[in-house]
């Protein structure tokens, strides 16, 4: 039978379930709690499900409680007769068969998932009609993780997956990976399960926490769009116009609020209509503009090019390539994406201050905090900054970043007036941009590259000596860490997964970094505990897109926020190594306090309270041990660590995750 | 004007200052390098200069320290980001007893010994 669903007092409603159906609530109520009532609602099955037949009933389930439980079987059959063979028994398509079929259009490979009642049917669904494929459910044991999963995938595959989280408690949990994405400007499309009709709500326990007027609102001030269709045909239209506006860019997250309700019936007529959907074009700078840029650029004495959110694909690397080679201009590479090779003559990323210091013009690709990069900041009480550039510098800027703001967070930095602001997908107009240059007539660059190149072998060299300091220290150099695993892999497929602010980007600083993929930015929004699902979303897409060697160095207090991570790793068999950097503290926070005490000149010795993680260390070889991940550690001896990482690395080229515990320095 | 370095909140970003370290001068120390040790980790200078002065968020200090005068000047007024210690909270002999402990540290493996950072 079908639920009209036109009729929408209790009453009407009521008059639609037989009467036998309804001594049967009678028969439950009379001793029941409400809780338990809505537990022992007759099992509703597919045709081709077998298991109604075998359902247990509730009062042989160890641990019920038999006063409130519903009738046996055999007194159910006298209380009420058979029950009739159509009740909810339904053989067509639901409607979140129908749902599957929408998000079957728009070539999602994975969707992170962690159960919830508020989505049952679409799960189900998922499993069922569209047998776990296209998209294929990765369980996660956080919400958090499933976000993060999503924006680390996103940012390596360039395309988005899918995100299905419980209705306001799920939300709640992903609404930090949600963030981090934001601010990230990465694409995924979160789905959240809700009862809005509170008729549809059993009438007691979970569902009422779990249901919103508004779902969406939890992190509407960190998202692009959201809608919350309440018919299918709206569910067709809103999902996919959900991807459609996630992955133009400047790409965010979007987020569906799918009905339950819809989705547990069967359709009730018609298939409903399913748009295409439609690729909308990059945004990109106005030529007028960019030609105003290109004759500025070439008339530079000492041009001075940085970038940070630009580079999404190879195309992307090799055109900032060309024009730092046409300019002669060192680039220095920010980092929120990876820029520039990491060895390139004109990559003087470590030598940055003294160049802007005398630079006369500056361009700026998809800036995420101009201000910042452009002053040195003293985070002393009187927060005093300096402008590095010298008064009169020619800024000009190409990116999306005034494209999608929202009032409330402040994650847009303070404001940098800039002489010539170019609105525009920083990638896609590059290679206008190069062109631009060419008709304006560049100068000779050669004697300017010569003498960046000498400049660039200094800092390097300077950069490998610094290196070598604590070389064999207990607990174990940070660099040295990151030397012996990049010597490991460097002459492999690699690509980093994890961010490095915590490595003081030794990874950058020492490994010959040459593809677009093989660093892919920080958490966006600074939010710990994206490390864990981000890399592993990242491996995924470094397997699918052709088995590259996937290596991460992890932050004992990003895994501490989800170490639940490991669990969906080894289920899932992502091959990926994880090195614990493991300081034993939440050490960046550790420095603040000591900063504090010192300042206040007391209690200096006191400021691990709080801010470490001893008195029991933990053993997170044991940890990834006891969720099924290959491990090796505490590693304390730095001659133990490179017979380490190669078993590790082993493991991983076999196909499985690995983590190796280093009991390391703080920075 | 004060003079002032570049640092971050929340991430060493690219430009992290690379200080340097002068060489010991000729003064012949004293100060127990054993309770400097232990003072170098527990007042919080390893945090950011590593356990054996190697370097981190501040720059490298050890080997080769700077003399224990230059580092208790440099300590009560730093002139960059580092936080300044008051002589109530590390005095001149505690300073003493640091620099000997940085003295005491070996020197680090040449550059062109270690294949990990010359590929
Ligand atoms: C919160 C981080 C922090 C802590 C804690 C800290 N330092 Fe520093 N230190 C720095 C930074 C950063 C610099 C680089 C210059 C600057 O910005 O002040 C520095 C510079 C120095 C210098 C000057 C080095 C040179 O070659 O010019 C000395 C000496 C020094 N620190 C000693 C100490 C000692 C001794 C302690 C503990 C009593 C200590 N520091 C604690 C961050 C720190
Ligand atoms: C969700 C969240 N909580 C707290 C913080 C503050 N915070 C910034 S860095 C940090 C420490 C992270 O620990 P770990 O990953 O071990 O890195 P470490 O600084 O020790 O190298 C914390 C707690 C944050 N940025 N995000
Ligand atoms: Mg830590």
């Amino acid at each position: 039978m079908v639920f009209d669903k036109s009729k929408n007092s209790k009453d009407e409603r009521d008059d639609q379930i037989n009467p036998a159906r309804r001594k049967f609530f009678g028969a439950v109520a009379a001793g029941a709690a409400g809780g338990v009532v809505a537990a022992a609602m007759p099992s509703v099955a597919r045709a081709n499900d077998q298991t109604a037949a075998n359902a247990v009933p509730l009062d042989t389930v160890p641990g019920s409680p038999a006063t409130i439980g519903p009738p046996s079987a055999v007194l159910r059959l006298d209380e009420i007769g058979p029950v009739p063979a159509d009740e909810q028994i339904y053989v067509g398509k639901t409607g979140s068969d129908f749902m599957v079929d929408v998000i079957d259009t728009l070539d999602l490979d994975y969707c992170a998932v962690l159960p919830g009642s508020t989505f049952r049917a679409l799960q189900e669904s998922l499993i069922n009609y569209g047998n776990n494929k296209k998209p294929e459910l990765i369980t996660c044991t956080n919400e958090d993780i499933a976000a993060s999963l999503a924006h680390g995938y996103a940012k390596v595959a360039n395309k988005p997956m899918m995100a299905l989280v419980h209705g306001v408690v799920g939300l709640q949990h992903a609404s930090m990976g949600i963030y981090n994405a934001w601010c990230d400007r990465a694409p995924m499309i979160v789905v959240v399960g809700n009862t809005l009709d509170e008729a549809g709500r059993a009438p007691a326990g979970a569902e009422w926490d779990h249901s919103a007027q508004d779902n969406a609102a939890i992190v509407r001030d960190y998202t692009k769009w959201d809608d919350q269709p309440t018919s299918l045909e709206a569910f067709a239209m809103s999902m996919v116009r959900a991807k459609t506006i996630s992955t133009t860019i400047p790409c965010a997250p979007t987020v569906i609020v799918a009905d339950n309700e819809m989705g547990e019936h069967e359709l009730p007529g018609p298939e409903p209509y399913i748009p295409s959907l439609t690729v909308d074009s990059t945004p990109v700078g106005d030529p007028a503009s960019l030609a105003a840029a290109a004759k500025m650029l070439v008339s530079a004495e000492r041009l001075v090019i940085l970038a940070d959110r630009l580079v999404r694909t190879q195309d992307g690397m090799d055109t900032l390539v060309a024009l730092a080679e046409t300019l002669g201009a060192p680039v220095i590479d920010l980092a929120s994406r990876l820029n520039m090779p990491t060895r390139h003559p004109l990559n003087l990323s470590w030598a940055g201050e003294d160049l802007l210091t005398k630079a006369d013009v500056v361009l700026v690709l998809e800036p995420v905090n101009l201000f910042g990069a452009l002053h040195k900041y003293r985070d002393w009480p009187d927060r005093t900054y300096l402008q590095v550039v010298k008064p009169g510098t020619k800024l000009i800027s190409i990116g999306t970043q005034n494209l999608l703001t929202h009032a409330n967070f402040q994650d847009s930095g303070r404001y940098q007036p800039v002489d010539l602001a170019i609105t525009g997908d920083g990638e896609t107009s590059l290679p206008l941009l190069l062109e631009a240059v060419k008709q304006a007539g560049p100068k000779d660059a050669s004697a300017r590259a010569a003498m960046l190149k000498a400049a660039s072998d200094k800092m390097h060299e300077k950069l490998r000596q610094n290196a070598t300091y604590g070389w064999d220290a207990s607990p174990i150099s940070v660099p040295r860490i990151c030397a012996e695993l990049g010597y490991l892999i460097k002459d492999e497929d690699w690509a980093l997964i994890t961010p490095q602010d915590f490595q003081s980007f030794w990874p950058s600083k020492l490994w010959n970094f040459t593809k677009a993929y093989q660093y892919k930015g920080n958490q966006g929004g600074f939010g710990v505990g994206y490390e864990p699902g981000a890399s592993i979303g990242a491996a995924m897409a470094h397997r699918d897109a052709g088995k590259r060697l996937s290596v991460g160095i992890i932050g004992d207090g990003s895994l501490m926020m989800n170490p639940g991570a490991l669990w969906t790793a080894a289920h899932h068999k992502i091959p990926l190594l994880w090195v614990v950097h493991n300081n034993r503290a939440w050490h960046q926070e550790r420095m603040h306090v000591q900063r504090m005490a010192d300042r206040h000149s007391r209690g200096i010795t006191r400021t691990t309270i709080g801010t470490t993680m001893t008195d029991p260390n933990i053993d997170f070889a044991k940890l990834a041990d006891s969720m099924g991940v290959w491990s090796a550690g505490p590693i304390t001896d730095p001659s133990a660590l490179k017979p380490a990482l190669q078993q590790a690395l082993d493991m991983v080229r076999q196909g499985q995750p690995a983590l190796v515990d280093v009991v390391a320095q703080g920075r | 004007m004060l003079k002032i370095i570049f640092v971050t909140v929340f991430i060493a970003a690219p430009f992290t200052a690379m200080a340097q370290t002068s060489p010991e001068n000729n003064a012949q120390p004293s100060g127990d390098a054993g309770h400097g040790k232990i003072l170098f980790i527990s007042d919080g200078c390893s945090e950011c200069h590593g356990t054996v002065g190697q370097g981190g968020v501040g720059p490298h200090l050890a080997p080769k320290p700077l003399p224990a005068e230059a580092i208790a000047s440099y300590i009560r007024h730093p002139a960059g980001v580092m936080p300044p210690y008051a002589a109530s909270v590390v005095s001149d002999a505690d300073v003493a007893d640091i620099a000997s402990y940085l003295r005491s540290v070996p020197a680090q493996p040449k550059l062109g010994s270690l294949p990990e950072l010359n590929d």
